[in-house]
Protein backbone atom coordinates (compact mmCIF):
# COMPACT_ATOMS: atom_id res chain seq x y z
CA UNK A 1 0.00 0.00 0.00
CA UNK A 2 1.11 3.55 -0.72
CA UNK A 3 1.40 5.81 2.35
CA UNK A 4 -1.65 7.79 1.21
CA UNK A 5 -3.73 4.67 0.81
CA UNK A 6 -2.49 3.35 4.11
CA UNK A 7 -3.61 6.58 5.73
CA UNK A 8 -7.08 6.28 4.16
CA UNK A 9 -7.27 2.71 5.39
CA UNK A 10 -6.19 3.72 8.90
CA UNK A 11 -8.70 6.59 8.93
CA UNK A 12 -11.52 4.35 7.83
CA UNK A 13 -10.85 1.95 10.65
CA UNK A 14 -10.91 4.79 13.16
CA UNK A 15 -14.24 6.30 12.27
CA UNK A 16 -15.79 3.21 10.74
CA UNK A 17 -16.76 1.27 13.88
CA UNK A 18 -18.68 4.11 15.57
CA UNK A 19 -20.44 5.03 12.33
CA UNK A 20 -21.23 1.39 11.57
CA UNK A 21 -22.62 0.80 15.06
CA UNK A 22 -24.98 3.75 14.69
CA UNK A 23 -25.94 2.83 11.12
CA UNK A 24 -26.63 -0.83 11.87
CA UNK A 25 -28.37 -0.43 15.21
CA UNK A 26 -30.12 2.90 14.73
CA UNK A 27 -30.36 4.06 11.10
CA UNK A 28 -31.35 0.67 9.69
CA UNK A 29 -33.94 0.05 12.45
CA UNK A 30 -35.42 3.50 11.74
CA UNK A 31 -35.59 2.73 8.01
CA UNK A 32 -37.14 -0.61 8.81
CA UNK A 33 -39.70 1.20 10.95
CA UNK A 34 -40.78 3.22 7.90
CA UNK A 35 -41.26 -0.02 5.96
CA UNK A 36 -43.17 -1.65 8.83
CA UNK A 37 -45.58 1.30 8.98
CA UNK A 38 -46.96 0.27 5.58
CA UNK A 39 -47.20 -3.46 6.22
CA UNK A 40 -50.35 -5.17 7.31
CA UNK A 41 -50.63 -5.99 10.95
CA UNK A 42 -50.25 -9.42 12.44
CA UNK A 43 -52.52 -9.69 15.46
CA UNK A 44 -50.07 -11.71 17.50
CA UNK A 45 -47.56 -8.83 17.26
CA UNK A 46 -45.29 -8.21 14.30
CA UNK A 47 -46.39 -7.84 10.68
CA UNK A 48 -47.16 -9.89 7.57
CA UNK A 49 -44.08 -8.98 5.54
CA UNK A 50 -44.78 -7.87 2.00
CA UNK A 51 -48.52 -7.35 2.44
CA UNK A 52 -48.72 -3.59 1.95
CA UNK A 53 -51.39 -1.69 3.81
CA UNK A 54 -52.17 1.95 4.61
CA UNK A 55 -54.21 0.92 7.64
CA UNK A 56 -51.72 2.29 10.18
CA UNK A 57 -51.69 5.75 8.61
CA UNK A 58 -55.49 5.82 8.20
CA UNK A 59 -55.76 5.14 11.92
CA UNK A 60 -54.52 8.66 12.71
CA UNK A 61 -57.87 10.08 11.56
CA UNK A 62 -60.29 7.22 11.04
CA UNK A 63 -61.52 4.17 12.82
CA UNK A 64 -62.68 1.03 11.10
CA UNK A 65 -66.23 -0.03 11.89
CA UNK A 66 -67.42 -3.59 12.17
CA UNK A 67 -68.77 -3.49 8.60
CA UNK A 68 -65.27 -2.50 7.38
CA UNK A 69 -66.24 1.10 6.56
CA UNK A 70 -64.19 4.03 7.83
CA UNK A 71 -65.48 6.82 10.01
CA UNK A 72 -63.82 9.90 11.48
CA UNK A 73 -62.26 9.41 14.85
CA UNK A 74 -60.58 11.99 17.06
CA UNK A 75 -59.16 9.51 19.59
CA UNK A 76 -55.58 9.82 18.36
CA UNK A 77 -55.79 13.40 17.11
CA UNK A 78 -56.67 14.42 20.67
CA UNK A 79 -53.54 12.71 22.00
CA UNK A 80 -51.32 14.31 19.34
CA UNK A 81 -52.75 17.78 19.98
CA UNK A 82 -52.44 17.27 23.74
CA UNK A 83 -48.78 16.30 23.30
CA UNK A 84 -48.03 19.43 21.29
CA UNK A 85 -50.02 21.59 23.72
CA UNK A 86 -48.31 20.17 26.83
CA UNK A 87 -44.89 20.57 25.17
CA UNK A 88 -45.66 24.20 24.32
CA UNK A 89 -46.81 24.87 27.91
CA UNK A 90 -43.63 23.21 29.16
CA UNK A 91 -41.54 25.41 26.87
CA UNK A 92 -43.30 28.59 28.03
CA UNK A 93 -43.04 27.61 31.73
CA UNK A 94 -39.35 26.79 31.29
CA UNK A 95 -38.80 30.15 29.63
CA UNK A 96 -40.62 32.03 32.41
CA UNK A 97 -38.66 30.26 35.16
CA UNK A 98 -35.43 29.92 33.20
CA UNK A 99 -34.94 33.40 31.80
CA UNK A 100 -34.66 35.32 35.10
CA UNK A 101 -32.41 32.56 36.43
CA UNK A 102 -30.12 32.70 33.40
CA UNK A 103 -30.03 36.50 33.75
CA UNK A 104 -29.21 36.18 37.43
CA UNK A 105 -26.41 33.72 36.66
CA UNK A 106 -24.94 35.84 33.87
CA UNK A 107 -24.67 38.88 36.15
CA UNK A 108 -22.74 37.12 38.94
CA UNK A 109 -18.96 37.04 39.40
CA UNK A 110 -17.00 34.48 37.40
CA UNK A 111 -16.33 32.27 40.44
CA UNK A 112 -20.04 32.09 41.25
CA UNK A 113 -21.03 31.43 37.65
CA UNK A 114 -19.07 28.16 37.46
CA UNK A 115 -20.79 26.91 40.59
CA UNK A 116 -24.24 28.00 39.38
CA UNK A 117 -23.75 26.32 35.98
CA UNK A 118 -22.74 23.15 37.81
CA UNK A 119 -25.85 23.37 40.01
CA UNK A 120 -28.11 23.81 36.96
CA UNK A 121 -26.48 20.90 35.10
CA UNK A 122 -26.33 18.45 38.00
CA UNK A 123 -29.99 17.32 38.08
CA UNK A 124 -29.85 16.52 34.35
CA UNK A 125 -27.38 13.74 35.09
CA UNK A 126 -29.51 12.18 37.78
CA UNK A 127 -32.09 9.55 37.01
CA UNK A 128 -35.10 10.93 35.12
CA UNK A 129 -37.38 8.20 36.47
CA UNK A 130 -36.34 8.94 40.04
CA UNK A 131 -36.78 12.69 39.60
CA UNK A 132 -40.31 12.15 38.30
CA UNK A 133 -41.01 9.69 41.08
CA UNK A 134 -40.09 12.44 43.57
CA UNK A 135 -43.01 14.44 42.14
CA UNK A 136 -45.38 11.55 42.86
CA UNK A 137 -44.34 11.84 46.52
CA UNK A 138 -45.04 15.57 46.41
CA UNK A 139 -48.28 15.66 44.42
CA UNK A 140 -50.21 12.58 45.51
CA UNK A 141 -53.31 12.84 47.67
CA UNK A 142 -51.52 12.70 51.01
CA UNK A 143 -48.21 13.92 49.63
CA UNK A 144 -46.01 16.82 50.64
CA UNK A 145 -47.92 19.51 48.72
CA UNK A 146 -51.35 18.52 49.97
CA UNK A 147 -49.97 18.04 53.47
CA UNK A 148 -48.65 21.59 53.40
CA UNK A 149 -51.89 23.03 51.98
CA UNK A 150 -53.98 21.29 54.62
CA UNK A 151 -51.62 22.29 57.43
CA UNK A 152 -51.89 25.89 56.28
CA UNK A 153 -55.66 25.52 56.29
CA UNK A 154 -55.99 26.47 52.61
CA UNK A 155 -57.95 23.31 51.95
CA UNK A 156 -59.41 20.71 54.28
CA UNK A 157 -59.27 17.79 51.90
CA UNK A 158 -56.54 16.79 49.44
CA UNK A 159 -56.63 18.48 46.05
CA UNK A 160 -56.28 16.18 43.02
CA UNK A 161 -52.79 17.28 41.97
CA UNK A 162 -51.55 14.03 40.46
CA UNK A 163 -52.63 12.19 37.30
CA UNK A 164 -53.65 15.21 35.27
CA UNK A 165 -52.21 17.67 32.76
CA UNK A 166 -51.02 19.95 35.55
CA UNK A 167 -48.82 17.19 36.99
CA UNK A 168 -47.44 16.33 33.54
CA UNK A 169 -46.62 19.98 32.77
CA UNK A 170 -44.88 20.39 36.14
CA UNK A 171 -42.94 17.15 35.63
CA UNK A 172 -41.90 17.95 32.06
CA UNK A 173 -40.77 21.45 33.01
CA UNK A 174 -38.83 19.97 35.89
CA UNK A 175 -37.22 17.37 33.62
CA UNK A 176 -36.01 19.67 30.85
CA UNK A 177 -35.48 23.06 32.54
CA UNK A 178 -31.64 22.95 32.35
CA UNK A 179 -31.91 22.85 28.54
CA UNK A 180 -33.60 26.25 28.64
CA UNK A 181 -31.35 27.93 31.21
CA UNK A 182 -27.96 27.00 29.74
CA UNK A 183 -28.39 28.39 26.17
CA UNK A 184 -29.95 31.64 27.47
CA UNK A 185 -27.17 31.92 30.03
CA UNK A 186 -24.50 31.51 27.36
CA UNK A 187 -25.98 34.26 25.19
CA UNK A 188 -26.51 36.61 28.17
CA UNK A 189 -23.03 35.92 29.51
CA UNK A 190 -21.62 37.91 26.60
CA UNK A 191 -23.93 40.83 27.40
CA UNK A 192 -22.00 44.04 28.08
CA UNK A 193 -23.58 45.53 31.19
CA UNK A 194 -22.50 48.99 30.03
CA UNK A 195 -25.22 48.72 27.36
CA UNK A 196 -27.77 48.42 30.14
CA UNK A 197 -26.29 51.42 31.93
CA UNK A 198 -26.31 53.38 28.70
CA UNK A 199 -29.99 52.57 28.32
CA UNK A 200 -30.70 53.96 31.76
CA UNK A 201 -28.61 57.04 31.12
CA UNK A 202 -30.95 57.68 28.20
CA UNK A 203 -33.89 57.54 30.62
CA UNK A 204 -35.21 54.15 29.53
CA UNK A 205 -37.33 52.33 32.08
CA UNK A 206 -36.41 48.85 33.31
CA UNK A 207 -39.06 47.36 31.07
CA UNK A 208 -37.72 49.26 28.03
CA UNK A 209 -34.16 48.14 28.76
CA UNK A 210 -35.33 44.56 29.12
CA UNK A 211 -37.39 44.67 25.92
CA UNK A 212 -35.04 46.68 23.72
CA UNK A 213 -31.59 45.63 24.91
CA UNK A 214 -31.53 42.42 26.93
CA UNK A 215 -34.16 40.26 25.23
CA UNK A 216 -32.95 40.95 21.65
CA UNK A 217 -29.46 39.89 22.72
CA UNK A 218 -30.82 36.76 24.35
CA UNK A 219 -32.98 35.72 21.37
CA UNK A 220 -30.56 33.10 19.96
CA UNK A 221 -30.37 31.48 23.40
CA UNK A 222 -34.15 31.67 23.85
CA UNK A 223 -34.77 29.97 20.48
CA UNK A 224 -32.13 27.28 21.08
CA UNK A 225 -33.47 26.65 24.60
CA UNK A 226 -37.07 26.44 23.39
CA UNK A 227 -36.18 23.84 20.76
CA UNK A 228 -34.09 21.88 23.28
CA UNK A 229 -37.04 21.79 25.71
CA UNK A 230 -39.80 21.29 23.15
CA UNK A 231 -38.27 18.26 21.40
CA UNK A 232 -37.67 15.99 24.43
CA UNK A 233 -40.99 17.12 25.96
CA UNK A 234 -42.84 16.09 22.80
CA UNK A 235 -41.21 12.66 22.81
CA UNK A 236 -41.41 12.09 26.54
CA UNK A 237 -42.53 8.74 27.85
CA UNK A 238 -41.62 8.50 31.54
CA UNK A 239 -43.26 11.72 32.82
CA UNK A 240 -46.78 11.20 31.37
CA UNK A 241 -46.58 7.50 32.26
CA UNK A 242 -45.85 8.25 35.94
CA UNK A 243 -47.53 11.61 36.56
CA UNK A 244 -50.27 11.58 33.93
CA UNK A 245 -51.98 8.35 34.81
CA UNK A 246 -54.14 6.67 32.18
CA UNK A 247 -56.02 9.79 31.08
CA UNK A 248 -53.14 12.05 30.10
CA UNK A 249 -51.38 10.00 27.41
CA UNK A 250 -48.88 11.63 25.10
CA UNK A 251 -47.53 10.42 21.71
CA UNK A 252 -44.64 8.62 23.40
CA UNK A 253 -46.99 6.54 25.55
CA UNK A 254 -49.26 5.82 22.60
CA UNK A 255 -46.22 4.53 20.69
CA UNK A 256 -45.13 2.45 23.66
CA UNK A 257 -48.58 0.89 24.07
CA UNK A 258 -48.54 -0.39 20.47
CA UNK A 259 -45.69 -2.69 21.52
CA UNK A 260 -47.34 -3.78 24.74
CA UNK A 261 -50.95 -4.81 25.12
CA UNK A 262 -52.15 -3.34 21.78
CA UNK A 263 -49.61 -5.28 19.67
CA UNK A 264 -49.99 -3.04 16.66
CA UNK A 265 -46.52 -2.66 15.15
CA UNK A 266 -47.52 -0.77 11.98
CA UNK A 267 -49.43 1.86 13.95
CA UNK A 268 -46.59 2.18 16.47
CA UNK A 269 -44.14 2.56 13.58
CA UNK A 270 -46.32 5.17 11.86
CA UNK A 271 -46.63 7.15 15.11
CA UNK A 272 -42.86 6.92 15.60
CA UNK A 273 -42.25 8.32 12.13
CA UNK A 274 -44.80 11.05 12.73
CA UNK A 275 -42.98 12.07 15.94
CA UNK A 276 -39.67 11.99 14.08
CA UNK A 277 -41.17 14.26 11.40
CA UNK A 278 -42.40 16.74 14.05
CA UNK A 279 -38.91 16.82 15.56
CA UNK A 280 -37.28 17.38 12.16
CA UNK A 281 -39.78 20.16 11.48
CA UNK A 282 -38.91 21.88 14.77
CA UNK A 283 -35.18 21.59 14.00
CA UNK A 284 -35.62 22.90 10.46
CA UNK A 285 -37.55 25.92 11.74
CA UNK A 286 -34.70 26.51 14.17
CA UNK A 287 -32.03 26.17 11.45
CA UNK A 288 -33.92 28.55 9.13
CA UNK A 289 -34.45 31.12 11.89
CA UNK A 290 -30.73 30.91 12.64
CA UNK A 291 -29.81 31.54 9.01
CA UNK A 292 -32.26 34.44 8.77
CA UNK A 293 -30.70 36.05 11.84
CA UNK A 294 -27.19 35.42 10.60
CA UNK A 295 -28.08 37.25 7.36
CA UNK A 296 -29.11 40.42 9.15
CA UNK A 297 -26.50 43.12 9.64
CA UNK B 1 -28.72 60.24 40.71
CA UNK B 2 -27.75 57.40 42.99
CA UNK B 3 -31.20 55.85 42.58
CA UNK B 4 -30.79 55.93 38.79
CA UNK B 5 -27.38 54.34 39.07
CA UNK B 6 -28.75 51.57 41.26
CA UNK B 7 -31.48 50.95 38.68
CA UNK B 8 -28.85 50.86 35.95
CA UNK B 9 -26.96 48.11 37.71
CA UNK B 10 -28.57 45.02 36.22
CA UNK B 11 -27.06 42.86 38.96
CA UNK B 12 -29.34 44.44 41.52
CA UNK B 13 -32.67 44.32 39.77
CA UNK B 14 -35.47 43.52 42.17
CA UNK B 15 -36.85 40.02 41.91
CA UNK B 16 -33.80 38.60 40.14
CA UNK B 17 -32.38 36.93 43.24
CA UNK B 18 -35.88 35.84 44.23
CA UNK B 19 -36.50 34.26 40.79
CA UNK B 20 -33.19 32.39 41.01
CA UNK B 21 -34.06 31.20 44.53
CA UNK B 22 -37.43 29.92 43.29
CA UNK B 23 -35.66 28.18 40.40
CA UNK B 24 -33.14 26.37 42.58
CA UNK B 25 -35.83 25.44 45.09
CA UNK B 26 -37.92 23.98 42.26
CA UNK B 27 -34.93 22.00 40.99
CA UNK B 28 -33.55 20.74 44.30
CA UNK B 29 -36.47 20.52 46.75
CA UNK B 30 -38.02 17.38 45.17
CA UNK B 31 -34.63 15.66 45.37
CA UNK B 32 -34.20 16.66 49.03
CA UNK B 33 -37.74 15.59 49.88
CA UNK B 34 -37.10 12.18 48.32
CA UNK B 35 -33.82 11.72 50.22
CA UNK B 36 -35.33 12.86 53.53
CA UNK B 37 -38.38 10.59 53.16
CA UNK B 38 -36.08 7.65 52.49
CA UNK B 39 -34.89 7.97 56.10
CA UNK B 40 -38.42 8.14 57.49
CA UNK B 41 -39.29 5.25 59.81
CA UNK B 42 -43.00 5.54 59.02
CA UNK B 43 -44.42 3.20 56.41
CA UNK B 44 -47.01 5.82 55.33
CA UNK B 45 -44.20 7.55 53.57
CA UNK B 46 -45.32 11.19 53.80
CA UNK B 47 -45.64 11.70 57.54
CA UNK B 48 -42.31 12.13 59.33
CA UNK B 49 -42.16 10.16 62.56
CA UNK B 50 -38.47 9.50 63.08
CA UNK B 51 -35.11 8.65 61.57
CA UNK B 52 -34.54 5.11 60.36
CA UNK B 53 -32.21 3.12 58.12
CA UNK B 54 -34.71 0.27 57.98
CA UNK B 55 -35.64 0.79 54.30
CA UNK B 56 -32.00 0.77 53.23
CA UNK B 57 -31.48 -2.44 55.18
CA UNK B 58 -34.52 -3.96 53.48
CA UNK B 59 -33.36 -2.82 50.06
CA UNK B 60 -29.95 -4.40 50.55
CA UNK B 61 -31.54 -7.63 51.76
CA UNK B 62 -33.79 -7.86 48.69
CA UNK B 63 -32.40 -10.35 46.14
CA UNK B 64 -34.39 -8.86 43.26
CA UNK B 65 -32.93 -5.43 43.93
CA UNK B 66 -29.39 -6.80 44.17
CA UNK B 67 -29.83 -8.73 40.90
CA UNK B 68 -31.23 -5.61 39.19
CA UNK B 69 -28.31 -3.55 40.51
CA UNK B 70 -25.90 -6.19 39.21
CA UNK B 71 -27.52 -6.06 35.76
CA UNK B 72 -27.40 -2.25 35.74
CA UNK B 73 -23.68 -2.24 36.57
CA UNK B 74 -22.87 -4.99 34.05
CA UNK B 75 -24.77 -3.28 31.21
CA UNK B 76 -23.32 0.12 32.05
CA UNK B 77 -19.74 -1.25 32.18
CA UNK B 78 -20.00 -3.05 28.84
CA UNK B 79 -21.89 -0.24 27.07
CA UNK B 80 -19.69 2.56 28.43
CA UNK B 81 -16.48 0.69 27.57
CA UNK B 82 -17.54 -0.14 24.00
CA UNK B 83 -18.97 3.34 23.42
CA UNK B 84 -15.78 4.98 24.73
CA UNK B 85 -13.53 2.88 22.48
CA UNK B 86 -15.68 3.65 19.42
CA UNK B 87 -15.98 7.34 20.35
CA UNK B 88 -12.23 7.74 20.97
CA UNK B 89 -11.36 6.33 17.54
CA UNK B 90 -14.00 8.47 15.84
CA UNK B 91 -12.99 11.65 17.72
CA UNK B 92 -9.32 11.21 16.80
CA UNK B 93 -10.27 10.78 13.16
CA UNK B 94 -12.70 13.72 13.13
CA UNK B 95 -10.12 16.03 14.70
CA UNK B 96 -7.05 15.17 12.59
CA UNK B 97 -8.02 16.15 9.06
CA UNK B 98 -11.01 17.47 7.20
CA UNK B 99 -12.60 15.02 4.81
CA UNK B 100 -15.56 14.67 2.48
CA UNK B 101 -18.81 14.00 4.30
CA UNK B 102 -17.57 15.26 7.67
CA UNK B 103 -20.73 17.27 8.39
CA UNK B 104 -22.84 14.22 7.67
CA UNK B 105 -20.61 12.17 9.96
CA UNK B 106 -21.07 14.73 12.75
CA UNK B 107 -24.84 14.51 12.33
CA UNK B 108 -24.65 10.70 12.37
CA UNK B 109 -22.62 10.68 15.60
CA UNK B 110 -25.13 13.07 17.19
CA UNK B 111 -28.18 11.15 15.91
CA UNK B 112 -28.74 9.14 19.11
CA UNK B 113 -29.19 12.33 21.17
CA UNK B 114 -31.19 14.22 18.52
CA UNK B 115 -34.23 11.96 18.25
CA UNK B 116 -36.64 11.36 21.16
CA UNK B 117 -35.49 8.14 22.81
CA UNK B 118 -38.82 6.32 22.42
CA UNK B 119 -38.47 6.25 18.60
CA UNK B 120 -35.12 4.42 18.29
CA UNK B 121 -36.14 2.28 21.27
CA UNK B 122 -39.19 0.79 19.54
CA UNK B 123 -37.37 0.73 16.17
CA UNK B 124 -34.58 -1.35 17.73
CA UNK B 125 -37.17 -3.59 19.39
CA UNK B 126 -38.77 -4.30 15.98
CA UNK B 127 -35.33 -4.74 14.39
CA UNK B 128 -34.19 -7.40 16.87
CA UNK B 129 -37.57 -9.11 17.04
CA UNK B 130 -37.82 -9.33 13.22
CA UNK B 131 -34.37 -10.87 13.05
CA UNK B 132 -35.44 -13.43 15.61
CA UNK B 133 -32.94 -12.24 18.21
CA UNK B 134 -34.07 -12.99 21.77
CA UNK B 135 -34.43 -9.78 23.74
CA UNK B 136 -32.30 -9.70 26.88
CA UNK B 137 -29.00 -8.52 28.30
CA UNK B 138 -27.23 -8.70 24.91
CA UNK B 139 -29.72 -6.56 23.01
CA UNK B 140 -29.82 -4.00 25.85
CA UNK B 141 -25.99 -3.78 25.84
CA UNK B 142 -25.95 -3.14 22.08
CA UNK B 143 -28.68 -0.49 22.24
CA UNK B 144 -27.00 1.22 25.20
CA UNK B 145 -23.64 1.26 23.42
CA UNK B 146 -25.23 3.09 20.48
CA UNK B 147 -26.86 5.86 22.50
CA UNK B 148 -23.80 6.23 24.75
CA UNK B 149 -21.53 7.05 21.78
CA UNK B 150 -22.40 10.79 21.59
CA UNK B 151 -22.01 11.20 25.37
CA UNK B 152 -18.55 9.62 25.29
CA UNK B 153 -17.64 11.44 22.07
CA UNK B 154 -18.28 15.04 23.17
CA UNK B 155 -15.77 15.32 26.09
CA UNK B 156 -13.10 13.49 24.06
CA UNK B 157 -13.66 15.80 21.12
CA UNK B 158 -13.53 18.85 23.43
CA UNK B 159 -10.23 17.62 24.85
CA UNK B 160 -8.82 17.12 21.35
CA UNK B 161 -9.82 20.65 20.34
CA UNK B 162 -7.76 21.99 23.24
CA UNK B 163 -4.70 19.95 22.21
CA UNK B 164 -1.82 21.40 20.24
CA UNK B 165 -1.69 19.72 16.78
CA UNK B 166 2.06 20.41 16.75
CA UNK B 167 2.50 17.59 19.28
CA UNK B 168 1.59 15.03 16.64
CA UNK B 169 3.83 16.73 14.11
CA UNK B 170 6.68 16.72 16.61
CA UNK B 171 6.20 12.97 17.07
CA UNK B 172 6.30 12.50 13.29
CA UNK B 173 9.50 14.60 13.10
CA UNK B 174 11.02 12.24 15.63
CA UNK B 175 10.26 9.34 13.27
CA UNK B 176 7.24 7.99 15.09
CA UNK B 177 4.83 6.19 12.77
CA UNK B 178 1.12 7.08 13.07
CA UNK B 179 0.49 4.16 15.38
CA UNK B 180 3.36 5.12 17.73
CA UNK B 181 2.32 8.77 17.64
CA UNK B 182 -1.20 7.76 18.58
CA UNK B 183 -0.33 5.41 21.42
CA UNK B 184 2.62 7.35 22.84
CA UNK B 185 1.51 10.96 22.37
CA UNK B 186 -2.17 11.44 21.55
CA UNK B 187 -3.69 8.78 23.78
CA UNK B 188 -1.92 9.74 27.05
CA UNK B 189 -2.77 13.40 26.50
CA UNK B 190 -6.35 12.46 25.73
CA UNK B 191 -6.80 10.31 28.84
CA UNK B 192 -8.71 12.84 31.00
CA UNK B 193 -11.17 13.40 28.15
CA UNK B 194 -11.56 9.67 27.61
CA UNK B 195 -12.18 9.02 31.31
CA UNK B 196 -14.64 11.90 31.49
CA UNK B 197 -16.49 10.53 28.43
CA UNK B 198 -16.49 7.04 29.93
CA UNK B 199 -18.03 8.24 33.19
CA UNK B 200 -20.75 10.22 31.37
CA UNK B 201 -21.59 7.22 29.17
CA UNK B 202 -21.66 5.06 32.31
CA UNK B 203 -24.14 7.38 34.08
CA UNK B 204 -26.36 7.63 31.01
CA UNK B 205 -26.49 3.86 30.67
CA UNK B 206 -27.03 3.35 34.41
CA UNK B 207 -29.95 5.80 34.44
CA UNK B 208 -31.61 4.69 31.24
CA UNK B 209 -35.18 3.53 31.40
CA UNK B 210 -36.95 3.85 28.02
CA UNK B 211 -34.49 1.91 25.82
CA UNK B 212 -34.02 -0.83 28.43
CA UNK B 213 -37.78 -1.13 28.87
CA UNK B 214 -38.42 -1.80 25.17
CA UNK B 215 -35.24 -3.55 24.03
CA UNK B 216 -34.86 -5.68 27.17
CA UNK B 217 -36.51 -8.95 28.04
CA UNK B 218 -36.42 -11.63 30.67
CA UNK B 219 -33.18 -11.45 32.65
CA UNK B 220 -32.33 -7.85 31.78
CA UNK B 221 -34.21 -6.13 34.60
CA UNK B 222 -32.15 -3.11 35.65
CA UNK B 223 -32.72 -0.89 38.69
CA UNK B 224 -34.78 1.73 36.79
CA UNK B 225 -36.98 -1.04 35.33
CA UNK B 226 -37.42 -2.55 38.80
CA UNK B 227 -38.25 0.85 40.33
CA UNK B 228 -40.76 1.55 37.53
CA UNK B 229 -42.53 -1.74 38.21
CA UNK B 230 -42.85 -0.91 41.92
CA UNK B 231 -43.87 2.70 41.38
CA UNK B 232 -46.71 1.68 39.07
CA UNK B 233 -48.21 -0.46 41.80
CA UNK B 234 -47.73 2.09 44.56
CA UNK B 235 -45.28 4.06 46.63
CA UNK B 236 -43.18 1.98 49.01
CA UNK B 237 -40.39 3.09 51.35
CA UNK B 238 -37.88 0.69 49.73
CA UNK B 239 -38.31 2.54 46.43
CA UNK B 240 -37.41 5.77 48.22
CA UNK B 241 -34.25 4.17 49.55
CA UNK B 242 -33.06 2.77 46.18
CA UNK B 243 -34.04 6.00 44.41
CA UNK B 244 -32.09 8.10 46.88
CA UNK B 245 -29.07 5.82 46.42
CA UNK B 246 -29.29 6.10 42.63
CA UNK B 247 -29.40 9.90 42.87
CA UNK B 248 -26.32 9.95 45.08
CA UNK B 249 -24.39 7.60 42.75
CA UNK B 250 -25.21 9.78 39.71
CA UNK B 251 -24.22 12.97 41.54
CA UNK B 252 -20.93 11.44 42.67
CA UNK B 253 -20.13 10.16 39.17
CA UNK B 254 -20.96 13.39 37.35
CA UNK B 255 -18.85 15.38 39.81
CA UNK B 256 -16.00 12.95 39.07
CA UNK B 257 -16.48 13.36 35.33
CA UNK B 258 -16.47 17.15 35.51
CA UNK B 259 -13.40 17.05 37.71
CA UNK B 260 -11.60 14.82 35.18
CA UNK B 261 -12.60 16.96 32.22
CA UNK B 262 -11.72 20.20 34.02
CA UNK B 263 -7.98 20.37 33.30
CA UNK B 264 -8.68 21.17 29.65
CA UNK B 265 -6.22 23.94 29.02
CA UNK B 266 -3.16 22.45 30.58
CA UNK B 267 -1.55 21.51 27.27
Amino acid sequence: MTPARRRTFFNFWLIGPAALAIIIFMVIPLAMMAWISIQSRSYGGGVHWGELSAEAWLRFLFERNLDDSLSWSVTYTVIIIRSIWLSLITTVLSLLVGFPTAFFMATRDRKWRTLLVFMVTLPFWTNLLVRNYAWILILRDYGTANGLLMWLGITDQPLPLLHNQFAVAVGLTYSFLPFMVLPIYSSLEKLDLRLVEAGFDLYASRWQVLRNIIIPLAIPGIIAGSILVFIPALGSYVTPELLGGGKTLMIGNLIGHQFGAARNWPFGAALGLFLLALVLLAMTVYALRGRERGGKP
Amino acid sequence: MSARRAAGDARRWPGLGFAAAVFFAYVYLPIFILVILSFNENRIVTIWTGFSLEWYRMAFANDDILRAAGNSLLIASVAATSATVLATLAAVRMATTRFFGQTGMNALLALPITVPEIVPAVATLMFFASLGVTLGLGTVMIAHTVFCIPFAYLPIRARLEGMDPKLGEAAADLFANPRQAFFKVTLPLLMPGILSGFVLAFIISLDDFVTTFFVGGAGSTTLPIYIFGLVRTGVTPEVNAISALMLLVSIALVSLSLFLGRSEHRY
